[in-house]
């Protein structure tokens, strides 16, 4: 839990996180086209007139990007809706083209899931899937100021997130944020590039008096958020921002603010005083969804081995601690590589979690095209010491000597912490791998000579 | 005089090639020249037309003109849904109606006038000028169809598609005195058809008689992936059950008692006398009452209209927002009001339940009845600048198709009765259960064969 | 529903201030005249619908789709004729540039 203490009072933290990310499916949500925003050429080349907005397009849903966010939903261990509609969500903004988003609004696909932390648990309170919007750019053309609009991200799926206001620091939050990104690129469903958009982040933000029992009566919305560290710094920034005006007996604007990653704080975007009203009804041009049972549970056999328990039984079984497998759980293929590169190191005087230590550290190659058997090699040569002659090593440790009489001074008046100088020195000087128990064995005893 | 030719006859004729394309692309021209200039019934005309015609002749509608609501999307040639914000639009794409007519060996003659974006039934919302009754101009012919019940009553094309909410097709049909069949939802594809009230939109053709309606139904007709409220149900030879009279089916006669309609019940009632001659039973049956469906109908496609107007923005395609017409911004406004935060649910979620109570009470009446019977609309056509200060002149005109509308289900207008002081016609209305369009096809046919209103069958 | 939101619609009156914030909602551009004229037709429009509120609706649920279909769903596959060039996507726009569409500067944080 992190407070922050004025020099008035102590304030809690109450946060909760909404996470958009695109769905990698092969056309978009409620049309056929190519759903490739990142990967296109040039603007408006996968459009038609669905996604378009042009008059008299319709919306088909994509199956399988319903399966996908279902399959979400149940890593996250939500309870999923088994009857289920689309809805309107009617704005105007001129990246919306039809005015409206087919969202969902009263009956996610799930709901009621939860996400461990190292805080511990953030509860998500629903997960549904939409469609993302067009994408502005905005420019100066011919001294006007203009924004320009390409439709190819229009329509792409996309799943929203969102979490219970249970997010106490924002250390928990740019973990909860990396666990869903490391959840949803383990389940293949989505690429969670935060720099392209293909995922985002926003924050509602408040604080709470420490002893205050009820959840504070605002929230600031922080939108736009493009990395974790981003999200972990603009909610701090808010934490200190929003102490001052409670300190003054001021109740912060209910607004929605951006992070300015160059200054690094937040800045007003629009105030909400003219509450939104998205005037949502089912939409008439999709019939509703019912699963069975069945096809829930089908979905869930087959889901993967989470992330959450492959390090947990990293741990159990091969002693691999969880600053290492954090890192290197991203995708199913890699991690089955690297629990393969494990088996192979049962009854070796290396354990799997040096080998885990050396991916993460000496960045051995562990992609696909990888084999374990190489991986093994490679890493145990890491270990693999030259062939260097004692008489060698000797010449070396007493050059070194020469060469610090102050730290040998140091050494004999008891600070023997300038070993490790030595043997730091010495192994430079020989430039092989060698066995550093041999070598710190000899220096002490040339040093005591 | 090739233009009063009903589908039928033309296609005969053109079969045993007693009539060539020539022949009767001259004739439905010389037809337009002479009246579109005083009914305003074409919008944009097909210059390519014919040339297309004589590509088709192999196919099973053999290059026949086809008139087109100015709101299906058709490629390379300008479709406005008849508002100044689409004035310059040239669709990229066509609609699956249209594509499905057009494989067919349907030709597009050209875009018809209707209520800008179909909201109202007068055309008088048209921000193009209103059409005027080909069987009497100081009449109205009806909308938001109306366009295409003009130019199928004026033979200034051989048959025509229009679309209905609730109406659409059928009122105007009446008001003309030709036939309009609205399908089943979801029986023809919506995709590419600028949106109305997307829970009750069904393309359907606009024609001289039942039989064409069913020859065209059958072209239209069937499955889209594109449409996903398209049926996925086998489409039947629309024209099987032509021919095969009434007899003892059973019949309801609906709103029979209804306060405002006494003006044409006696003679409607007369005209339901035509079944029990032909065989059938007929018994007067009570329903809810269709007034609720104004209010539902009002409520939910209001709503639907809201949000189906917003991608109007002048940015992709079209002028900016600032061109709807009034009755757009009415609609749009009183939509987006009934949607609203806390207003949603005395409006839009009452609504869609007092629907359900319409729909049990429909497949209630379906169980001892083949089809309803009803007039098409409470009179006869209005005379022009009847909507003036009437924010709900379409619906009330529409007040006893909404119910069965929002339920979805098929219906025809046939012409049963013409007044001949004025000329005018009132329509008949038949309503069979969901996607037995063949019923209400059987029904109609075998009223328009034994008796005399039917102007091309005489 | 109860008998007391029964009685707020029938008696509703619709205030100018509501037409400019509705209009606002629905990105509606009006003029002084038209909120007026709009305030009319509103309160005419709401008046008539508002008899609804006497159909007992209590345990009925709503219908949003005649079909009753459920599962409409698409395979996950690109349908490539479908598709615009961006040519085509752009042939309405009112104004473009190097293959974008362009409107005037839309909200920024300068």
């Amino acid at each position: 839990m992190k407070t922050i203490k004025t020099n008035k009072n102590e304030y809690q933290l109450i946060c909760g996180i909404e996470i958009h990310a695109e769905l990698k499916t092969d056309s978009k949500m409620f049309c056929g086209c190519k759903n490739d925003p990142f990967g296109a050429k040039e603007p408006n080349i996968y459009t038609c007139p669905v996604c378009l907005g042009m008059p008299g397009g319709l919306p088909t849903a994509n199956k399988k990007a319903i399966e996908w966010t279902i399959k979400v939903g149940l890593a996250l261990k939500c309870k999923i809706n088994l009857f289920s509609k689309f809805d309107r969500k009617n704005y105007f903004y001129p990246d919306l083209p039809k005015a409206y988003q087919i969202s969902q609004y009263d009956i996610p696909f799930c709901f009621d899931g939860v996400l461990e932390t190292s805080y511990g648990p953030v509860k998500i309170t629903r997960i549904h899937l939409e469609e993302d919007t067009g994408k502005l750019l905005h420019k100066v053309i011919n001294g006007k100021k203009v924004s320009l609009i390409d439709f190819n991200r229009s329509g792409v799926p996309l799943i929203e997130i969102v979490t219970e206001p249970e997010i106490y620091s924002p250390e928990q939050a740019k973990e909860y944020g990396k666990k869903i990104r490391q959840i949803l690129r383990y389940l293949e469903v989505a690429d969670c590039d935060m720099d392209q958009g293909g995922m985002r982040l926003e924050a509602n933000i408040s604080l709470a008096k420490i002893d205050q029992e009820n959840l504070p009566n605002y929230k600031v919305e922080v939108k736009n958020i493009n990395s974790f560290k981003f999200a972990e710094q603009a909610i701090s920034f808010e934490m200190i921002r929003q102490a001052k005006i409670l300190d003054n007996d001021e109740i912060p604007v209910q607004e929605t603010r951006g992070w300015d990653s160059n200054k690094s704080m937040t800045f007003s975007q629009r105030s909400k005083e003219d509450a939104e009203d998205y005037r949502y009804f089912p939409d008439p041009d999709l019939p509703p969804i019912r699963f069975s049972r069945e096809n829930v549970d089908f979905i869930e056999q087959s889901l993967p081995e989470l992330p959450a328990n492959i390090a947990s039984r990293w741990f159990e079984e091969y002693k691999v601690e969880e600053r290492y497998s954090a890192q290197l759980i991203t995708d199913i293929q890699s991690a089955n590589l690297i629990e393969e590169s494990f088996n192979l190191l049962i009854n070796d005087s290396l354990t799997p979690n040096q080998l885990a230590s050396a991916i993460v550290n000496k960045k051995i190659d562990i992609s696909r095209e990888n084999k374990a058997s190489n991986i093994i090699t490679t890493f145990k040569s890491l270990f693999q010491l030259d062939d260097v002659s004692q008489d060698e090593i000797l010449k070396k440790i007493n050059i070194v000597l020469s060469q610090n009489s102050d730290a040998v001074k140091k050494f004999q008046t008891g600070e023997t912490k300038v070993l490790g100088f030595f043997i730091g020195q010495t192994a430079r000087l020989i430039g092989k791998k060698v066995d550093a128990n041999l070598l710190s064995t000899l220096i002490i005893q040339e040093l005591n000579k | 005089m090739n233009n009063k030719l009903t589908l039928k006859k033309a296609l005969d004729k053109l079969n045993d090639k007693s009539l060539t394309l020539e022949e009767l692309y001259n004739d439905i021209n010389s037809s337009i020249e002479s009246q579109n200039k005083k009914l305003n019934v074409y919008l944009t005309l097909n210059r390519d037309a014919f040339e297309t015609a004589n590509t088709n002749l192999n196919k099973p509608l053999k290059g026949i003109p086809i008139a087109l609501k100015d709101n299906y999307c058709t490629k390379d040639l300008r479709t406005t849904a008849s508002s100044i914000i689409l004035d310059n639009f040239i669709p990229t794409f066509e609609s699956t109606v249209s594509k499905n007519l057009k494989n067919s060996g349907g030709v597009i003659l050209g875009k018809t006038n209707m209520d800008a974006w179909a909201h109202g039934s007068s055309t008088e919302t048209s921000q193009y000028g209103r059409t005027l009754n080909p069987l009497n101009t100081e009449y109205l012919p009806g909308g938001s169809s109306g366009g295409s019940a003009a130019a199928v009553a004026a033979d200034m094309c051989i048959a025509s598609l229009g679309t209905e909410t609730a109406g659409s097709i059928r009122q105007p049909a009446a008001w003309c005195g030709v036939v309009g069949l609205k399908p089943t939802y979801g029986r023809c594809s919506r995709y590419g058809i600028i949106a109305m009230a997307s829970s009750t939109d069904s393309p359907g053709p606009i024609t001289k008689t039942v039989e064409d309606s069913a020859i065209l139904l059958n072209y239209l007709a069937g499955h889209d992936p594109l449409d996903s409220t398209s049926a996925q149900i086998s489409i039947p030879d629309f024209t099987k059950t032509l021919n095969l009279g009434v007899k003892n089916l059973k019949i309801g006669y609906l709103y029979k008692d209804l306060k405002g309609l006494d003006e044409i019940t006696k003679i409607f009632s007369e005209q339901m006398q035509v079944f029990e001659t032909l065989g059938a039973t007929v018994d007067v049956v009570n329903a809810i009452n269709p007034k609720h469906g104004v209010s539902v109908y009002t409520i939910v496609q209001r709503g639907e209209v809201s949000s189906n107007l917003g991608r109007y923005d002048g940015i992709r395609f079209g002028k900016n927002r600032s061109n709807f017409g009034d009755e757009a911004k009415r609609r749009i406004m009183i939509g987006t009001y009934t949607l609203s935060k806390g207003y949603a649910d005395q409006y839009y979620n009452t609504a869609q339940k007092v629907r359900t109570l319409y729909i049990q009470d429909f497949k209630k009446l379906f169980k001892t009845y083949d089809v309803l019977i009803s007039p098409t609309s409470p009179g006869y056509a209005k005379k022009i600048g009847a909507t003036q200060g009437q924010a709900m002149f379409g619906e009330l005109e529409d007040l006893l198709l909404e119910a069965s509308s929002l339920s979805g289900l098929p219906g025809i207008s046939i012409p049963c009765y013409k007044d001949d002081k004025t000329n005018l016609y009132l329509g008949m209305n038949i309503v069979a259960p969901m996607y037995r369009e063949d019923l209400v096809i059987q029904v109609a046919d075998a009223f328009e064969k034994a008796t005399k209103w039917n102007r091309w069958r005489n | 529903m109860n008998n007391n939101s029964k009685k707020n619609i029938s008696s509703q009156k619709i205030s100018t201030a509501q037409i400019i914030h509705i209009a606002n909602l629905a990105a509606i551009p009006i003029t002084k005249v038209e909120e007026e004229e709009l305030r009319l037709a509103f309160e005419q429009t709401l008046n008539t619908i508002a008899e609804l509120q006497s159909v007992d609706i209590s345990n009925i649920e709503p219908t949003h789709q005649v079909t009753g279909f459920e599962n409409i769903l698409r395979e996950d596959k690109v349908n490539q004729e479908n598709m615009f060039s961006q040519k085509e996507a752009l042939k309405n726009a009112k104004e473009t540039h190097a293959g974008y569409f362009v409107v005037p500067r839309v909200l920024t944080h300068e």
